[in-house]
């Protein structure tokens, strides 16, 4: 009884501080929208498009962390590896550039797509096919260290095939507004990203829901055991899990191309920052993985662009792992509630 | 049964007497041989200077600590860098001119008295460091290592990123400079014996001696033995099974009676004494820290020491460390010009981390148990153990038979 009591209080205090944390956020958010609104939006805006970047790379931790209660560390050095290798086929292959007309730049990306999807899924799966799969009933430390060592060799193969520089695609999309109104904008190339991802995210959605194939993996995900005796072949399923996660990565890899410059260590921070927007909505939620994403984007949006009293990009990755901290330290089964075996 | 296992652990420590004494002896000739080995033919090369030496043990140290930590309790930590960090830092606060507001001098060597900041012996400031590397560890430790492991893993990661972008940053802390960001601090005062010391012959500050890289070098083995030692004892002590324990079963471990917050950040706690202890030795070798030297990829360049020793096992480590440091510090560069003289135009020290990655790929999915390994370290991974984390189990607890009796 003592017990339950101190577990209320406890409870009760952790929420507390929880709260006038969030309240202490949101003020400050207040207080920057009403000094400057247009330009309020106008970071939102940017912190939305990064967010939906960050949220096909989170999906990616968050659909093998529900199958396999893995942190897949290799996973954001395998989204630097598409993104570099997404530059290679456009620039060197197709060959965009500020010149192509809006035709061949959407035929040229959907090629993009389709190869990088393809490519990175069938690598992403060969991954886990050759280092985790071994390990499936070894100690669980055994396979997270070896996902680490992992996430150096991917990360160095992209260093032995692009070297140091920064590689980025020259502007074939145009600068121009999609959307202006007053002073807000929101340039096509921004809005490029909304055309890639928001797709995406639906037809994963129906495959995860509707299709066979998903339903048995999120029955592996609830119980692998039990599946296993209900007839679903677990392997396939985990393999065809990691098929997908290498798609989304793949196609989160020429989206940020897309926006930004990038390099063999890209993968590293972005996989951080991903991880933490999977953490934050619930891990092995796909809903809670985007949400979460999006919430990390205007943190970052806000915190790297808003004038009143923000840290700046300095803190950026300080403010990212806080979050994490808080969030695993206050509320571990994140904003949405987590489905893995364990936590639902 | 019980014969069985005192002529075991009787064999144990004759070797283990035997390596230590080979490992002194080694210690106090090496400087001196170093020089005639390297002129050894074909192998000669590949010969450590004893700065590399110097350097190859105190990540070793580190590695030692991490051992702790990972193979002892089975706590993965992916931030053990911090503590490096942390043990760096606390050298440069209390050895050098970085607080010239003030000027205090307690038993500093190699300079002048009058000198601004504050200068603590260095002989202070290596228990000083290692205390403060300890604090930090409980207090990084008390709010995360009730998480499961692979969540801790993450955590700890995030704090090993956090500590270096804060000392990066922390030039301009509402005016005051506390760590003079980018730059790093430097210099940090020189070991030695002051001037007590020089009357005995022994030289008062290693940095103005001329041997003063076989001074740090034999420091360095001193400190290595003590941490060797320290780790040991604790290994065998109550702590140390508590530990092991909750590594194989952490739910029959807190059946038992074992107290898993408090042991757990015993762990994280005394695994971090030594990295701090090494970190701030580190500092007053190089003269400096700077926040360029604290990256992840230190952090997993010691856990590669202790995979690839074995985890748990003290030896193992010592020797994966000595391996990993070498190929770190010298070997990866030798090995590259070698490569390089036969014409191929490959340089292996720019892909070191992918080696490390490599090895630590390999080690798990061919020899999980490291070079050298632990005996119960083998046995768990060969009938497994029982690793889902205690708190899931109370959470069930509470959603399901709670409610139950509630209704």
């Amino acid at each position: 009884m003592g017990g339950t009591l101190t577990r209320l209080r406890g409870a009760s205090v952790t929420d507390l501080i929880g709260l006038s944390l969030v309240a202490l956020v949101v003020f400050w958010l207040a207080v920057n929208f009403v000094k400057a609104p247009a330009e309020f939006i106008d970071i939102a805006l940017i912190g939305l498009t990064n967010g939906l970047i960050y949220g096909l790379v989170a999906l990616g931790y968050t659909l093998v962390y529900g199958i396999l209660q893995l942190i897949n560390f290799a996973h954001g050095d395998v989204f630097a590896l598409s993104g570099l290798v997404a530059w290679s086929v456009i620039v060197n292959v197709i060959g965009l550039d500020e010149g192509s007309s809006a035709l061949v730049v959407v035929g040229g990306l959907l090629v993009t797509l389709v190869v990088i999807m393809t490519g990175f899924a069938l690598f992403n799966a060969s991954i886990e096919k050759v280092a985790y799969r071994p390990l499936r009933n070894a100690p669980r430390l055994a396979p997270l260290i070896t996902a680490v060592g992992m996430s150096f060799i991917v990360q160095n193969i992209s260093l032995a095939i692009y070297g140091v520089n920064y590689r980025s695609v020259p502007n074939f999309i145009p600068q121009t507004d999609a959307i202006h109104i007053g002073s807000v904008e929101y340039s096509w190339q921004k809005a490029s990203v909304l055309f890639i991802v928001i797709p995406l995210l639906v037809i994963l959605s129906w495959f995860v829901r509707s299709t066979k194939q998903g339903k048995s993996m999120r029955a592996v995900a609830q119980d692998t055991e039990a599946s296993a005796m209900m007839g679903i072949d677990v392997n396939r399923t985990i393999s065809v899990t990691f098929l997908l996660a290498g798609a989304l990565a793949g196609a989160a890899g020429i989206v940020y191309l897309l926006q930004f410059n990038m390099r063999f260590d890209t993968g590293f921070e972005l996989g951080l920052i991903a991880f933490t927007a999977a953490v934050l909505g619930g891990i092995g939620n796909l809903t809670g993985a985007v949400v979460g994403a999006l919430l990390i984007g205007f943190i970052q949006a806000f915190n790297e662009g808003l004038g009143w009293h923000a840290p700046g990009s300095d803190w950026t990755r300080s403010m990212v792992f806080g979050i994490l901290i808080l969030i695993l330290v206050f509320r571990p089964e994140g904003i949405l509630g987590e489905q893995t075996p364990e936590g639902a | 049964m019980t014969d069985l296992g005192t002529r075991a652990r009787s064999a144990a420590g004759n070797r283990n007497t035997i390596v230590v004494a080979a490992l002194i002896v080694l210690a106090l000739i090496y400087p001196s041989i170093v020089s005639s080995l390297q002129s050894l033919p074909v192998i000669g090369d590949f010969v450590p200077a004893t700065d590399s030496m110097v350097v190859m043990i105190v990540f070793t140290t580190m590695a030692i600590g991490l051992n702790m930590v990972v193979g002892y309790a089975g706590l993965l930590d992916l931030g053990y860098v911090a503590f490096y960090a942390v043990g760096a830092y606390t050298a440069g606060w209390f050895a050098s001119e970085q607080f010239s507001q003030v000027s205090i001098n307690i038993g500093a060597v190699g300079i002048p008295a009058d000198l601004p900041g504050i200068h603590v012996s260095m002989w202070l400031i290596l228990p000083l460091a290692g205390l403060l590397t300890l604090f930090a560890g409980i207090v990084i430790g008390l709010p995360t290592l009730r998480l499961r492991g692979d969540y801790l893993a993450i955590v700890t990661l995030g704090f090993g990123e956090i500590v270096p972008q804060f000392v990066r940053n922390a030039d301009n802390l509402g005016g005051f400079d506390l760590t003079h960001g980018t730059f790093g601090i430097t210099p940090i005062d020189s070991m030695g014996f002051g001037a007590i010391g020089a009357r005995l012959g022994l030289p008062e500050s290693f940095r103005q001696s001329s041997q003063r890289s076989e001074w740090y070098f034999w420091v360095a083995v001193v400190i290595l033995l003590i941490t060797v030692f320290c780790s040991v004892r604790l290994r065998d002590s109550r702590l140390g099974r508590a530990w092991i324990a909750i590594r194989e079963d952490e739910t029959a471990a807190a059946a038992m009676g074992i107290p898993l917050m408090r042991t757990k950040t015993w762990a994280y706690a005394l695994g971090a004494f030594f990295g701090g202890v090494a970190g701030a030795f580190y500092a007053s070798f190089k003269g400096g820290a700077f926040p360029a030297d604290f990256y992840f990829n230190i952090s997993v360049f010691l856990l590669c020491m202790v995979i690839l020793g074995g985890m748990g096992s003290v030896w193992g480590v010592l020797l994966g460390g000595m391996i990993l440091g070498y190929l770190n510090v010298e070997g990866l560069a030798t090995i590259g010009s070698k490569i390089q003289s036969t014409g191929l135009n490959f340089d292996p020290t720019k892909y070191q981390f992918g080696i490390y990655g490599i090895i630590i790929v390999l080690m798990m999915l061919f020899r999980p148990t490291g070079l050298i390994p632990e005996r119960r370290h083998k046995i768990e991974m060969a009938e497994g153990v029982h690793d889902t984390p205690f708190y899931d189990v109370q959470l069930e607890g509470t959603l399901t038979d709670r409610d139950q009796t509630n209704d």
